[in-house]
């Protein structure tokens, strides 16, 4: 059957044309050809620009007939077009007067915001042709690829372990062993390895379209090519990065993400992406156009009265996402990664500046989160705000939320690592963030679902370096070691960088395993870093951006060299997933049979904390109740936390008849000594009081005597 | 070289020899050439991949098209496909949807 809107009534040259569709907007296959749709309010025309794949001029220019612009939206149908080996972009015709907002130029093709796939950087690093007049080119995407079944998986949040990964990273390394280094597809390879360690959900760095040569240059310090590595720069927000795919050079970078995320959820890991909606690639008045800025400048951008590009992002410009036609955009963006690519969650970066006006002032309740935050679409969606912005807006705990959002908790971070070094008037602070920071996230009932704990993110020093560098060293980054974050808590243990003196070895390798045992025993779900598991450095730079080298790359030959560590991490991973009391939300409502307090807070003394300014010493207690965990009894839970420098005693409280206090974890010691396997705990010698050594933490676990 | 593909059905097993270019250009062709399989009673289907120079996504589009329609109990099998085709399937991550060997019967 032909239907009768799928024929042609106008035609340019030797193409056939109709009217076409308004929505969706960007280009659709049809019958028997292509709908492009456009949003710009402001143009006076536009031009369908056609080229055929790679090459330098179009094909073809076709404009589009004033009939078929409906609203502020041009559309049109062109008829027997061979999809897959076009590329398409617009030309805009109106009005350049910057203090009005506009700047429109019709000499430039411009890349259609909607587009699904984005050529032009399709091999990592490949130099471009700087002359090209059309770098990054919006390419057609048949949408029919077999899921065969597979959903996303709707974990609670709070049982998500999360592994924060940059894709090329995470496997670029030549010792990574994998056939195509860097790539979704190698990160398929390594699905073994991760649930081995028993991560069940990667967060993965931007894998939006970006042009790793933005502001590309050579380091002054040691001559690499600088580049823009992690992509926190948006070139297209609806395509998949075709550098990060190994089969970006044939154009099929939107399957291999699927088959990652398919293979992904087969082995019960789930997939959040890092998504960047507060600037774009085209950076302030003197970047280049890429988009959005000739589509309609003045509805992508928020501008000074003058014209100019407000700098809330420290990128150059901010996206106007509370304008109502770019918070549809990225209300469709979302969409369709969550309904086409499968994805359980998103993390916004600098979300804050979501929640600001078109004047760039901060609303009490933006339009933009609470569309996402009640969604249908995105209904069983994560959605993770890292709370502030670069612009001084910081709102962790006082998110918008409704009741949907989870933040990154600062926090968390800056606590323990306060308290990790023995800083004074830490433990307040670590009690706080031990039970999920109810001092954060108590208000509007948010609870501890609402915090995203970490301790180290790609942002600021990997786990080795926070104990191994005093200060930053970002003299490779080129500018004079000026950029990334001063105020890191960290602390060397007494040498400055790599050290081969046993007794600082041995202490970092402790402090690493402290870090590991309280991200992993706080309420609120815990989030690590790709590598801090194997000790992998980046040799005190904690603002690795552009470096896209061995500095930044995972070094997996660490795996075999700091076993002892990725044993801790799979360890206390799995004792996580064991005990429910760990990641409950209502604790503290849930009563047990034990009549216990299901959290009580002890130190030197049991039942009885010294909380002054000079203390180091605090144990939690938790009452884990059989009905919660699905077995007959309570089960205890006690951490012991000495971070003085001398060993002090803990007196322990007294369990139940029946029950005594087995060693699942005691980071003073060696291992295999260190840490258990979960159920395998050793029935501790004195039942009274457990010797905590310097800078350690012991973990018991009160169970009938075995 | 031309493409072309000739097939042959028998006790249930459909064989499909692929020369030439697999592309969004003659995809649909060859799409309509294994409609004609939808009558029958198939359990394998076998491509000869061993003259095939190229295959882009619609062409590997077609192929899982024809594995669906068969559905799940059908056998599929890619054999001989050159290298340069079989690291385009295998990078993203679409041999699962199929057997692939040297020869056939493997």
């Amino acid at each position: 059957m032909h239907r009768i809107d799928s024929h042609p009534t106008h035609k340019h040259a030797k193409f056939d044309l109709r009217v076409g569709k308004p929505l969706p907007f960007g280009a659709t296959i049809v019958p028997g050809g292509v709908n492009f749709s456009v949003f710009s309010r402001h143009a006076a025309s536009c031009e369908l620009v056609l080229f055929r794949k790679h090459e330098p001029q179009p094909y073809a220019v076709i404009p589009f007939p004033d009939e078929f612009r409906i609203g502020n939206v041009f559309t049109m149908v062109v008829f027997d077009l061979d999809y897959e080996e076009l590329e398409y972009g617009f030309r805009m015709d109106g009005p350049f007067r910057p203090q009005e907002g506009h700047r429109f130029d019709k000499t430039k093709i411009l890349m259609d915001p909607y587009a699904k796939a984005i050529g032009g950087r399709d091999v990592w690093g490949k130099i471009p042709d700087w002359n090209n007049v059309y770098p990054h080119r919006a390419r057609i995407v048949y949408d029919d690829f077999d899921w065969e079944g597979d959903h996303p998986l709707e974990n609670p949040i709070e049982d998500l372990i999360i592994y924060e990964m940059h894709v090329r990273g995470f496997t670029r390394h030549p010792s990574s062993g994998v056939k195509h280094p860097g790539t979704f597809a190698s990160i398929r390879e390594k699905i073994p390895y991760l649930k081995n360690l028993g991560v069940n959900c990667v967060e993965l760095m931007p894998i939006h379209e970006f042009d790793e040569f933005e502001n590309s240059r050579i380091s002054p310090v040691n001559g690499e090519r600088l580049m823009n590595y992690w992509g926190y720069s948006n070139v297209g927000f609806f395509a998949p990065k075709a550098g990060f795919a190994a089969t970006g050079k044939f154009g099929m970078q939107v399957d291999e993400v699927k088959a990652l995320i398919k293979e992904l959820h087969k082995n019960g890991i789930e997939v959040i992406l890092d998504v960047v909606f507060n600037h774009t690639a085209e950076g302030n008045e003197r970047g280049p156009y890429i988009s959005y800025r000739g589509i309609d400048n003045k509805t992508y951008y928020i501008l000074t009265p003058e014209g100019y590009y407000y700098n809330f992002s420290g990128c150059g410009n901010t996206l106007n996402c509370n304008n109502p036609i770019v918070r549809n955009m990225i209300l469709d963006c979302l969409r369709y990664w969550a309904a086409d690519y499968h994805v359980d969650g998103f993390r916004f970066d600098l979300a804050s500046i979501l929640g600001r006006d078109q004047n760039g002032a901060p609303m009490h309740s933006p339009p933009l989160l609470e569309t996402l935050a009640f969604d249908p679409i995105l209904g069983k969606c994560k959605l993770i705000a890292e709370a502030w912005d670069a612009g001084g807006l910081y709102q962790v705990g006082s998110f918008p939320s409704w009741g949907r959002w989870a933040e990154w908790n600062g926090k968390f971070r800056d606590d323990v690592r306060k308290f990790l070094k023995g800083d004074e008037g830490a433990l307040g602070g670590m009690a706080q963030r031990l039970q999920g920071s109810p001092d954060l996230y108590q208000s509007e009932n948010r609870g501890s679902r609402a915090s995203i704990n970490f301790i180290t993110a790609h942002d600021g020093f990997t786990l080795m370096d926070l104990v191994s560098y005093n200060g930053k060293h970002n003299e490779a980054n080129g500018e004079n070691n000026s950029d990334g974050g001063s105020d890191n808590l960290s602390w060397n243990c007494g040498w400055e960088g790599p050290s081969t003196d046993e007794g600082v070895r041995r202490l970092r390798a402790k402090q690493i395993k402290n870090a590991a045992a309280l991200l992993l025993a706080s309420h609120g779900t815990p989030m690590i870093l790709a590598g801090d598991e194997m000790g992998n450095t980046q040799g005190g730079n904690n603002n690795a951006y552009c470096q896209d080298n061995e500095l930044s790359w995972i070094d997996w030959r660490l795996l075999k060299e700091n076993d002892e560590l990725f044993q801790f991490f799979r360890k206390m991973i799995a004792f996580r997933k064991e005990h429910p009391a760990l990641r409950c939300i209502d604790l503290l409502n849930r009563g047990n049979s034990s009549g216990y307090p299901c959290l009580s807070w002890h130190g030197q003394k049991a039942w009885n904390c010294d909380w002054s300014a000079e203390s180091r010493c605090l144990a939690m207690m938790l009452c884990e109740s059989g009905a919660l965990a699905g077995r007959p009894n309570d089960m205890f839970l006690y951490v012991a936390m000495n971070m003085h420098w001398d060993m002090h005693g803990f007196e322990l409280p007294v369990l139940p008849g029946g029950l005594a206090w087995h060693v699942f974890a005691n980071t003073d010691m060696r291992p295999p000594h260190d840490i258990w396997e979960v159920g395998q705990e050793k029935a501790a010698e004195n039942q009274g009081e457990f010797l905590v050594g310097p800078r350690s933490i012991v973990l018991l676990t009160g169970k009938p005597r075995t | 070289m031309e493409s072309s593909y000739s097939m042959e059905c028998k006790d249930g097993t459909a064989k499909i020899v692929l020369t030439g270019r697999l592309d969004a250009a003659s995809a649909p062709k060859f799409q309509e050439k294994l409609r004609e399989l939808s009558a029958q009673k198939i359990s394998n289907l076998v491509f000869f991949a061993k003259d095939l120079e190229y295959i882009s996504s619609a062409g590997l589009r077609v192929i899982i098209f024809a594995k669906q329609k068969l559905g799940a109990d059908a056998k599929l099998y890619l054999i001989g496909a050159p290298a340069a085709v079989l690291n385009v399937i295998k990078m993203s991550g679409l041999d699962n949807f199929m057997i692939v060997q040297d020869q056939y019967p493997g």
